[in-house]
């Protein structure tokens, strides 16, 4: 039977709590770069402009059909060095946080902007009508009354993408850059306690994660019209 | 042949039946009729056990349905239902639909299943639709499946659930034939309808509910001729208009 | 782009690098449609105790899906491959087996139980979706539950769901590169090996993501297949 020793995690928990810190950083980045560049993609894709539209879709189709571990790598190990060339920045340069942050965005934008697109489209035509026949500018219409009204009906879809991308951020694991996990790892690995670690970590998401949806769940009840 | 006796149901707090009672013999049609969330649509779904009740007895050809023992599924095999939506199965053809209930709850051999399948949909006037989809049929048609469906099974009663609630006008009058038809052979049928003039046709007895209870409970001719209570006069007296 | 890297044999001679990148492919494959069997059956029925009046059944699948999405795919790897083996009887042996089998099984029941969960919410709401009244009718002709579920409510559901259930599948395939971490040779796992052995990023990645691009175009040819075989004439948007 295995003799479960969990001494190792309160000493470790300033740490952890690092890690952590750095997880609801690149969730917040990602999710709010995200929405924005997801929002832009979705009016593109619905866009009568045949380039524009295609653009979009690609854009969508190639970073729904990849892995976001992939996508990961191909930030940490490529772009910084793509950077520094194009920038002539020096090698100690630490691109890490700004990789992850910006692969993350660009990552779950494509995924943000499926949820905007069935927003938008769940908007009765009739209210554009409307906006357009009281004299806006189409673009008017498409910010002021639109996509308002798209982003309510998406609410707790996009806030579930959102906790679903804090669960991915434990991938930021395959760079050496300790968010929360990567650290809780790290900890485990060095005394020797991996088995407690983990489970710990595995605890704190499951908690936390439940939560944020069970706040999703009674919003849900609440936004419904 | 079913025997409600002082049936009380509940949602939560909400009384939907309140002591109702009403006998109907081998051979009777009684038609339900009432106002919206008078209970009739419940009371009926008692009767096949596809409703719970907390008070009272029903009993169907000797078989108490609330009792625990009770083997409802054999139970429901001998009681036809028909309803508002048809209810079809829609990955199905028309003969499947036929054949499935026969096969799988009476183990009738398929041979046998087919043949009264057919025969069954002759008497509906529908046979050459018989390797159709559901969805290929028009309302009026699928209600008539429905109740061929249901008669596949050689029930001892049927129910009928607002048959005609659905359909356009056109169609209504098909399917009041074909139970029309039924009642003439001598089917036990309880219907819950608005269809007034079918009532008049064909029932023997005219039960009225409101508000979850049995308010009146007549021969038809009585019912529509003087009407006892209040409320069955004034329920009448809207129908009739049309 | 050189793309004559990949033509260009290994240090240990036995294939090119365009062979390593194929039997990572080849893994993948296995890994994903192992599991994806796994999930389909597992799911499938936590699906179906969701939906039907048994109250423990409902609660212990209800708890499976909380459980199983609330922790992120990595977590649940690295439990299934650090923790398991320790805890459970047995797990030494475990240990022992050859560590591509051992890594291949972890990501198996890894994946299989992380998508079940998934596959579990769909065939919920498909079945959901359903009118009220087939449940009803099912019951009514003599039916038992069961019976219900099996020849009334289940192949309808099934045909609802095939949509969601290919974007799962699609997922699957996506998540096996996690899988990685583990040192499960799969196909993600083949690209950064050719990045370190042959210095020639770009390429790498590219081919790395054309063949991702190719699996999942494989996939929504075969479900699109699928669905038009098991469309129901007259139904939600069939051809009559």
């Amino acid at each position: 039977m295995y003799e479960f020793d969990w001494s190792s995690i309160p000493g470790a928990l300033p740490f952890l709590w690092q890690g952590m810190k750095l997880s609801l950083a690149i969730t917040a980045v990602a999710v709010a770069a995200g929405m924005v560049w997801g929002t832009v993609l979705a009016v593109l894709r619905l866009s009568p402009v045949a380039p524009l539209s295609f653009f979009a879709a690609s854009y969508v189709s190639l970073f729904r059909s990849v892995p976001l571990v992939m996508v990961l790598l191909w930030f940490f190990l490529i772009v910084p060095q793509l950077l520094r060339d194009l920038l002539h920045l020096s090698h100690a340069a630490d691109f890490r946080v700004a990789s992850a942050m910006v692969a993350f965005a660009l990552f779950e934008a494509a995924y943000y902007s499926e949820i905007m697109r069935a927003g938008i489209q769940s908007v009765s035509k009739g209210q554009r009508s409307a906006a357009l026949a009281l004299g806006m500018t189409p673009l008017q219409a498409m910010l002021l009354v639109v996509l308002p009204q798209a982003f309510r009906n998406m609410l707790p879809l996009l806030l579930t993408q959102a906790i679903i991308l804090f669960q991915d951020t434990s991938l930021v694991y395959v760079s050496t850059l300790a968010e929360f996990f990567g650290a809780a790892y790290l900890v485990g690995n060095r005394d020797g306690r991996l088995v407690e670690l983990l489970l710990f970590a595995s605890a704190v998401y499951f908690v936390l994660c439940s939560a944020a949806s069970g706040l999703v769940r009674v919003l849900r009840g609440r936004v419904a019209v | 042949m079913i025997s409600i006796r002082d049936v009380h149901k509940s949602y939560g707090d909400f009384k939907v039946l309140s002591g109702c009672s009403t006998e109907v013999g081998k051979g009777e049609v009684i038609v339900v009729c009432g106002p919206s969330g008078s209970g009739k649509s419940t009371l009926i779904k008692c009767v096949n056990g596809l409703e719970p009740f907390e008070r009272g007895e029903i009993v169907v050809d000797g078989i108490s349905v609330g009792a625990r023992g009770t083997n409802l599924p054999k139970l429901r095999a001998r009681v036809g239902m028909v309803f508002q939506h048809f209810e079809l199965f829609p990955h199905m053809t028309v003969i499947d639909n036929l054949t499935i209930a026969q096969e799988k709850v009476l183990r009738r051999r398929r041979e046998e299943a087919r043949k009264k399948a057919l025969a069954l949909l002759d008497r509906v006037g529908l046979r050459e639709h018989a390797d159709k989809h559901p969805g290929q049929l028009s309302g009026g048609q699928q209600q008539r499946v429905a109740i061929a469906r249901s008669l596949a099974l050689d029930p001892i009663c049927m129910l009928f659930d607002e048959p005609t609630s659905a359909l356009d006008p056109e169609m209504i009058n098909e399917v009041l034939d074909v139970m029309v038809a039924l009642a003439r052979d001598g089917m036990t049928m309880i219907v819950v309808t608005h269809e007034m003039g079918f009532a008049r046709n064909v029932a023997h007895r005219i039960v009225f509910m409101d508000q979850g209870r049995i308010v009146e409970d007549a021969p038809t001719a009585e019912f529509f001729a003087s009407p006892r209570t209040d409320r069955a006069r004034q329920f009448l007296s809207k129908i009739l208009h049309h | 782009m050189d793309l004559r890297i990949f033509f260009t044999p290994v240090p240990t001679g036995e294939t090119t690098y365009l062979g390593w990148l194929l039997a990572g492919l080849r893994t993948t494959i296995a890994l994903s449609l192992a599991s994806w069997v796994l999930a389909l059956a597992l799911g499938t029925m936590l699906g179906i105790f969701r939906t039907v009046p048994n109250r423990p059944l409902r609660a212990f699948a209800g708890a499976y899906v909380e459980v199983f999405r609330n922790v992120p795919l990595l977590a649940q790897l690295f439990i299934w491959y650090f923790v398991v083996p320790e805890i459970v009887p047995g797990g030494h042996w475990f240990k022992s087996i050859d560590p591509f089998v051992q890594a291949f099984l972890t990501s198996m029941a890894c994946l299989a139980l992380f998508t079940a969960a998934r596959v579990c919410e769909q065939v919920r709401a498909g079945i959901e979706a359903l009118p009220r009244g087939q449940k009803s009718a099912g019951l009514a002709l003599g039916l038992t539950l069961p019976q219900t579920y099996r020849f009334v409510l289940l192949p309808m559901a099934a045909r609802l769901i095939v949509p969601p259930l290919t974007s799962e599948m699609v997922n699957i395939f996506k998540n096996s590169a996690v899988c990685s971490t583990i040192g499960l040779l799969e196909l993600a796992a083949q690209g950064r090996q050719l990045v370190d052995y042959t210095a020639h990023a770009y390429e790498s990645f590219f081919a790395v993501t054309v063949l991702y691009l190719l699996v999942n175009a494989v996939i929504l040819v075969v479900m699109r297949a699928v669905e038009s075989r098991t469309r129901v004439p007259g139904y939600l948007g069939s051809r009559k």
